[in-house]
């Protein structure tokens, strides 16, 4: 018998051109490269220098969200895109995939979108599949039991000359997930708490893999969201064992493969969970049935407590002290009433339909508070359409919030989305660095749910008292 | 890329946990299509205020922070966002080496590729550089270890791939393409 392999070492096993030596990294052949405007420029640089071509268009697909408007007149014309340099990043974008064969779903492409919401959309996203780009928040794509990461801007040049990247083979570590997640309390909920227990850099080395019943009852939507802020665990990616939910998902998306091929795909999917005496590196145990909605109170995403919680009294730690001066919060304050001045519902982490429709429940036939300003951003174009079609997009206007063209948006300040100084967000985001959603702005981190009824209440509020018995 | 072999140079301290790439360089200045010119953009946030005016207070604009070549940093430096341009600013800043007790995965990747030496070295090391601020160090990379004088030599993990290219001066992309034929073969063995 075969030794026993965990999913990551079985897709890492199927993707080494060359193994890991003494003196040299495994060379890894890579599957979809998936590249945007902001951290690509410099490599089409750098092939340019070097007079290098792309080496698979097959196998690498550009589009543009990060420094990229959400104003539907900057998008479809009416008004300049407001940061100039952001308009040159995209003009500059367009000119590379035109130079060098790139497939690019461009600023007014109805397929575009983040990048981690197209992907899997078009059915780009497969189970066993190497995926990279260069995005850290590219673990989403292990949703679908591929092996995904993000990498830097130099080796985003490697895999456009090579279609490879060198690597060490980082450590697994499974997130058993005992028990069901209790009503009002969502993946991201769970994500949340994760990265509390495990810590910012606990997963540093590591890949996770997500398993156990609450993980198997999640939508692919909402195994994404999971997997996506498993770097700010410091994991080198997360994955989840593809399963019916997986097919289910994949079949009929524009790109999956179809009849014969597609059988034979799933069949070869069905092969690739972690078998069943397969060894970790390392266990993390967490239980779903006693976690309740949770909010981040300060400067990183493990600075987590239950919405009905209070802040921990840390004073005299530093990195406490300096979050608290920073969010202008004091130990021992119940998070449960804090103050809301920006509501942010989108990302990659939180932008798909499904988290569309869990704010929409909760501010359906309700307002936002006076003085809350609300963006709803849908992920991607796709996502847009469906939403309007279903009614949604109706229920944000109607509530007072705005409705925006696909984006990263106000997740990071950079597209001309951004929170003031001072002011306090509650974002579906997946960052509560300092200043990532604009100069001074401070950022508390929550599930769709949570952010439309704190939207509601104009304070940090706890989404089950809106939730319909 | 130029060889190198040690930096030797005073620190800058910076102690705080969890320096991410937000803080080394904030989203707003990476709408750039150049790896130059950075340096003006690095803790931007930190370094000036709302003014654009130096903070007077902030150890980069203090006198003692000129041609430091070492920045020792807290714990979990570079986590965040996969952006490249953390370490170009600081290598066009004139930053050489950053040293920590836990260096992030991807910024330790982007890092290396850029000539900026990684250097995860342990507690009681690091608590010492932190209570000795613009201590004269040397980062020997032949022997991957930090070099503090009346102290015995510390050694730092380093790979062993990374280290030649380093020592070196050649980019892994060059080892990368030497590997075509073993590429062309997987490709065709995968139907791919």
């Amino acid at each position: 018998m075969s030794v026993p392999k965990t999913m990551f070492e079985k897709v890492w096993a199927a993707h080494e051109v060359t193994p890991q030596t003494k003196d040299t990294p495994a060379v890894i052949f890579i599957d979809l490269h998936l590249t945007h405007e902001v951290t690509s420029p410099q490599a089409f640089t750098l092939l340019r220098e070097r007079g290098l071509k792309l080496r698979r268009p097959d196998l690498t697909l550009a589009t543009m969200d990060h420094s990229t408007p959400t104003r539907t007149e900057q998008v479809f014309g009416g008004a300049p895109i407001s940061i100039e340099s952001a308009a040159k990043q995209i003009r500059q974008l367009e000119k590379n995939c035109l130079e060098f064969g790139v497939e690019l779903l461009g600023l007014q492409d109805a397929r575009r979108g983040i990048v981690h919401i197209i992907g899997p959309e078009l059915g780009l996203t497969q189970p066993g599949k190497t995926i990279v780009c260069g995005d850290s928040h590219t673990s989403t794509h292990g949703a679908f039991g591929a092996l995904a990461f993000g990498i830097g801007t130099t080796e985003v040049g490697h895999v456009l000359a090579t279609q490879c990247l060198l690597q060490k083979k980082p450590k697994t570590c499974a997130i058993e997930v005992r028990g069901k997640l209790s009503p009002g309390v969502t993946p991201k909920d769970l994500i949340l708490a994760i990265i509390g227990k495990v810590g910012v850099s606990g997963g540093m080395g590591y890949v996770f893999e997500y398993r156990g019943e609450a993980i198997r009852a999640m939508s692919m939507d909402q195994r994404m969201t999971v997997c996506n802020m498993s770097i700010e665990a410091g994991a080198r990616a997360g994955m989840i064992a593809p399963d019916e939910t997986t097919c289910a998902y994949l079949k009929d998306t524009p790109r999956a493969p179809k009849g014969k091929d597609w059988d034979a795909m799933v069949a070869y999917w069905k092969t690739l969970p972690s078998d069943k005496s397969a060894s970790f590196d390392k266990l993390v145990e967490i239980d779903a049935s006693s976690l309740e909605p949770m909010v981040t109170y300060g400067t990183n995403p493990g600075m987590v407590v239950p919405v009905t919680g209070r802040i921990p009294d840390r004073r005299g730690d530093a990195v406490f002290d300096a979050a608290m001066a920073y969010m202008g919060l004091t130990a021992g304050q119940a998070i449960g009433g804090a103050p809301v001045n920006v509501v942010f519902v989108g990302s990659c982490t939180n932008g798909r339909l499904v988290d569309l429709r869990a704010a929409a429940n909760v501010l359906r036939g309700r307002k936002i508070a006076k003085g809350v300003q609300m963006l709803v951003v849908p992920g991607s174009q796709e996502v847009k359409r469906r939403a309007e079609a279903e009614g949604l997009a109706e229920v944000f206007k109607a509530a007072g919030a705005e409705w925006r063209e696909s984006g990263c948006s106000m997740c990071l300040g950079m597209n001309g989305d951004t929170v003031s100084k001072g002011k306090y967000s509650v974002s579906t985001s997946n960052r509560n660095f300092e200043g990532r959603q604009g100069v001074g702005a401070r950022t508390l981190l929550a599930s769709p749910e949570t952010a439309a009824a704190s939207a509601v209440l104009g304070r940090v509020a706890d989404p089950r008292q809106f939730l319909d018995a | 890329m130029k060889p190198i072999n040690n930096i030797r140079s005073r620190t800058v301290v910076m102690p705080s946990t969890n320096i991410d790439t937000d803080q080394i360089v904030p989203a707003r200045f990476l709408t750039t299509t150049s790896k130059l010119g950075l340096g003006k953009a690095l803790f931007a946030d930190w370094r000036y205020d709302a003014d654009g005016k130096p903070r007077p207070d902030f150890i980069l604009n203090k006198s003692e922070a000129d041609g430091c070549r070492i920045l020792v940093a807290g714990r979990n430096v570079g986590c965040g966002s996969s952006r490249e341009h953390a370490p170009w600013a600081l290598v066009d800043y004139g930053f050489q080496a950053v040293v920590s007790t836990e260096i992030a995965d991807i910024f330790k990747n982007n890092s290396l590729k850029n000539g900026l030496l990684p250097v995860v070295i342990d507690e009681a090391t690091h608590a010492w550089l932190i209570a000795h601020p613009g201590a004269e160090i040397e980062v020997d990379l032949a022997s991957s270890s930090l070099k503090i004088a009346d102290r015995p030599p510390v050694a730092f993990p380093i790979d062993a791939f990374a280290r030649y290219c380093l020592m070196s001066g050649v980019d892994e992309l060059g080892f990368l393409l030497s590997k075509d034929s073993e590429i062309r073969a997987y490709e065709s063995r995968d139907g791919l």
